[in-house]
């Protein structure tokens, strides 16, 4: 029995990989590549047949295989399945730190999976609120849901698109520009910032295409995604790489955030940190700077 | 006696000055008598030293029951001359008591267990030994314990005369009609002929095995005529397909390219990695795929490798051709790319098994290695490492050239997985110490770093370079909590093989296993 500390909210979520949770060659270790996440899908890479087959591995992975500061968040069957609820109980009862909705278009999409893990939670005298949620918006509909969607339950950290259904639904395919999806990036990145929970990008298929996913992935930064799904650990070391704050960057969140701690002990709340004006609001970002920074291994300090 | 890895060596061995292993160089300094072969002249000019038959080769060299017949591993596992020359000796000319004195042997090589079984064969000293006869030595088949020495020890041992070879046997893709050999031109090309190149300056007599007559003169000779006896020409001397790959593919898997990147992490971290560096490395998934790595880095840093050594294969023919590597030197070739490019792409040299890594010479090429990256079956917490036996005790691999660049280079570095399969690569104590921890500096898992305390320099170009590293008893715990502790194996005390140290002395003895019995 592994014990797990209680999931963080918010917390570092540049990388989350996808692996089969059938497969324990990929599931027995994955925390050795370094991505922040980890997702352990039951849904599409899982064949109809062989969902218990699924659950059973993935419910024992997470009981013996220790993940230590990686992430474990469970892809589950989208709600027009027989699978769902099942899987709910097994993430659950295993105590992953999350739950991905798939196909997620309503805010009362979030409310049946959230009240489930309820009924899970007390079930398997699991804490109350312990779990985590994220959506996977996959349609239309759920794009322009994604507000209600990403403000529906106070266990939701995030929101993702899974393009590969979404540009179906969209009568599109991949291009180099990403322009196939930039709205829907767009207003999803807006709905999750409004609502205050973090936004990720969707997989980048072709393993071959280095290319195509560096490009991709900067425009993700661009745009202001927390972070990437991923089908392959060999994305992870480019990912981390543009997500990784520049030495300017970490040099003025230092300075804010010292300059911050002077000024206020002194009752002042407006200051001036290389002649810019510094108030309250430039100070999560200079935390979040500095915390990506450690994780990035580039900085050390007790700032944060 | 213990040695200086802690390992029993019998008294029984220790005889004629034999010592037990005492350290790295520690015979640095004393002088080596070196043996000469007694050679027949042939004054008359001969037309053709051609020979009907093996068996006619083995005649005219005098072949004698109780004889020593050497034989080298270019041909890998498709190599046919082992068995057709036993064959010839034991089933045609009736001969018993016989030694085979290989570079390496391998499954190939199975019907040579049926002869040890039926005491035909009574020694076997080789680097490598698989399959079936690794199975019937460590069932204490043989009369005598095998001898199982590196690639630098062998040539050592020939040189010094612990080995005398009676007859040496040149399995030879090209031969010309008085025995100027080439390893390219044939169709059974292996390229580098580099282990056989001993064989033939020191023993009394040379047969060269051919499936390919070439006009005179074959040049340039990899072994030369003035060496030869006699030539056979046969239809075959091996099956091409098992003696180069057709490519050394870069592996794509994910673990073996995390620890690749590790590895040359780590390399870049040092100062040894700077314009003109030296390198070698094996051609296992993870190593293999330092090259690729490394190349980032050099192209990063804008500087160039000085020359690669080793067991050859097409990526590092790749990165000759780009201008990346001064030199490559090649005792031995394992694709297509490499076979096809030595001795025709320019700085792509040939050399000896002695040149390469023979620590009794006055200077083998591994002495000025920089970096070396090699596998392991095992590790201990000693950082002793294990090529040879399984987990099961047998006999199943090759020390190779391991211990000679692991001894010889500047940074050692073995890459390997924390576990395969239910086994603990990195444990306790390691099952036969092929190459003493004391010459081994960086272990790369895919579970973390570990340095050899007896490199703090090393560790501290890690940390400056913000590397991430544990203990290596760290490692091995992590392996026991995925894997579980191994229970010791149960020894006779037969001894079956022993292990020789490069320098000569004994690193470890294997002995029988004992026949496993279901409790109750």
């Amino acid at each position: 029995m592994i014990p797990r500390p209680r999931p963080e909210r918010f917390r570092l979520r540049r990388t989350m990989m996808f692996m089969n949770a059938q497969k324990p060659g990929l599931i027995k270790d994955a925390y050795i590549y370094g991505c922040d996440s980890i997702m352990l899908d039951l849904e599409d890479a899982v064949a109809e047949n062989q969902k218990d087959a699924a659950r059973f591995s993935l419910y024992h992975a997470l009981k013996t295989v220790d993940y230590g500061d990686t992430e474990v968040i469970v892809r589950i069957n989208g709600l027009d399945t027989p699978h769902w609820r099942e899987d709910v109980r097994v993430c659950v009862a295993g105590g992953a730190d999350g739950i991905r909705i798939a196909k997620c278009e309503s805010a009362q999409d979030v409310l049946t999976v959230e009240k489930a893990t309820e009924e899970a939670e007390r079930e398997f005298g699991v804490e109350v609120g312990r779990t985590l949620l994220m959506a996977a918006l996959e349609s239309p509909k759920g794009i322009l849901n994604a507000y209600e969607i990403c403000a529906a339950s106070e266990r939701m950290f995030g929101v993702a698109i899974s393009g590969g259904d979404f540009r179906k639904c969209m009568q599109t395919t991949p291009q180099r520009d990403g322009v196939d999806m930039l709205a829907a990036r767009g207003q999803m990145l807006i709905a999750a910032r409004a609502a205050g929970v973090q936004c990720f990008d969707t997989v980048f298929t072709n393993l071959d295409d280095t290319e195509g996913f560096e490009a991709e992935v900067l425009q993700n930064k661009a745009m202001g995604f927390d972070g990437k799904s991923l089908i392959n650990p060999k994305q992870i070391r480019f990912v981390h790489q543009v997500f990784a704050p520049t030495e300017k960057e970490i040099t003025q969140a230092e300075k804010i955030l010292t300059a911050y701690r002077e000024q206020s002990a002194a009752g002042v709340g407006v200051f001036t940190v290389d002649g810019k004006m510094i108030d309250i609001a430039f100070i999560p970002g200079a935390e979040r700077t500095l915390k990506l920074a450690r994780a990035c291994g580039m900085w050390e300090g007790d700032l944060v | 006696m213990k040695n200086a890895v802690g390992r029993e060596i019998p008294d029984f061995l220790l005889t004629n000055g034999k010592e037990v292993y005492q350290g790295k160089n520690y015979m640095d300094g004393k002088y080596i008598q070196k043996a000469s072969p007694r050679t027949k002249r042939y004054e008359t000019p001969q037309e053709s030293k051609l020979v009907e038959s093996l068996a006619d080769a083995l005649r005219a060299c005098g072949a004698k029951s109780g004889m020593t017949f050497s034989f080298h591993h270019h041909l890998r596992d498709g190599d046919f001359v082992v068995n057709m020359v036993m064959k010839a000796a034991i089933e045609e000319l009736g001969l018993d008591n016989l030694t085979i004195a290989a570079s390496s042997l391998g499954s190939a090589h199975d019907p040579i267990a049926d002869y040890i079984e039926q005491g035909k064969v009574v020694g076997i000293q080789t680097s490598g030994i698989r399959g079936r006869m690794g199975e019937v030595v460590s069932a204490g088949k043989l009369p005598t314990p095998a001898i199982i020495r590196s690639h630098g020890g062998r040539p050592r041992a020939i040189e010094g005369g612990e080995v005398h070879i009676d007859i040496a046997f040149i399995a030879a893709p090209t031969s010309d009609c008085v025995g100027n050999c080439r390893g390219i031109g044939g169709k059974s090309d292996c390229g580098s002929m580099g282990y056989a190149m001993t064989d033939a300056k020191y023993a009394d007599h040379v047969v060269v095995v051919t499936d390919c007559l070439v006009d005179f003169p074959n040049m340039p000779a990899s072994v030369e005529a003035i060496d030869v006896d006699a030539v056979v020409v046969v239809d075959s001397i091996g099956n091409p397909k098992k003696i180069a790959s057709a490519a050394a593919r870069i592996s794509q898997n994910p673990r073996d390219l995390m620890m690749a990147e590790n590895v040359a992490k780590v390399i870049a971290s040092t100062p040894y990695f700077k314009d003109g560096f030296s390198f070698q490395t094996g051609v296992g998934g993870p190593s293999l795929a330092a090259n690729l790595f490394l190349e980032q880095y050099m192209d990063e840093r804008d500087i160039k490798m000085g020359w690669a050594i080793g067991g050859i294969c097409g990526p590092m023919v790749e990165l000759l051709k780009k201008g990346k590597v001064g030199k490559v030197i090649d005792v031995q070739d394992f694709d297509l790319d490499a076979v096809r490019s030595i001795n025709q792409t320019p700085n792509h040299f040939e050399m000896s098994a002695s040149q390469y890594a023979n620590p009794a010479n006055k200077g083998a090429f591994v002495n000025k290695l920089d970096f070396v990256v090699l596998a392991a079956l095992e590790i201990d917490t000693g950082f002793n490492v294990n090529v040879l036996t399984g987990s099961d005790g047998v006999l199943r691999g090759a020390p190779g050239g391991h211990p000679d660049t692991a001894a010889g280079s500047k940074v050692c570095i073995i890459v390997t997985p924390l576990v395969r399969g239910r086994m603990a690569t990195v444990c306790e104590h390691v099952v036969t110490v092929t190459t003493p921890g004391d010459c081994v500096d960086v272990l790369v898992t895919d579970y973390g770093i570990a340095v050899n305390p007896l490199r703090p320099d090393l560790v501290e170009c890690l940390d400056s370079a913000g590397i991430p590293h544990v203990s290596i008893e760290a490692l091995k715990d992590k392996a026991y909590s995925l894997v579980g502790t191994p229970d010791d194996l149960q020894w006779e005390d037969k001894v079956v093989a022993v292990l020789e140290a490069r320098d000569g002395t004994i690193l470890d003895v294997v002995r029988k296993i004992k026949p496993y019995q279901l409790d109750g």
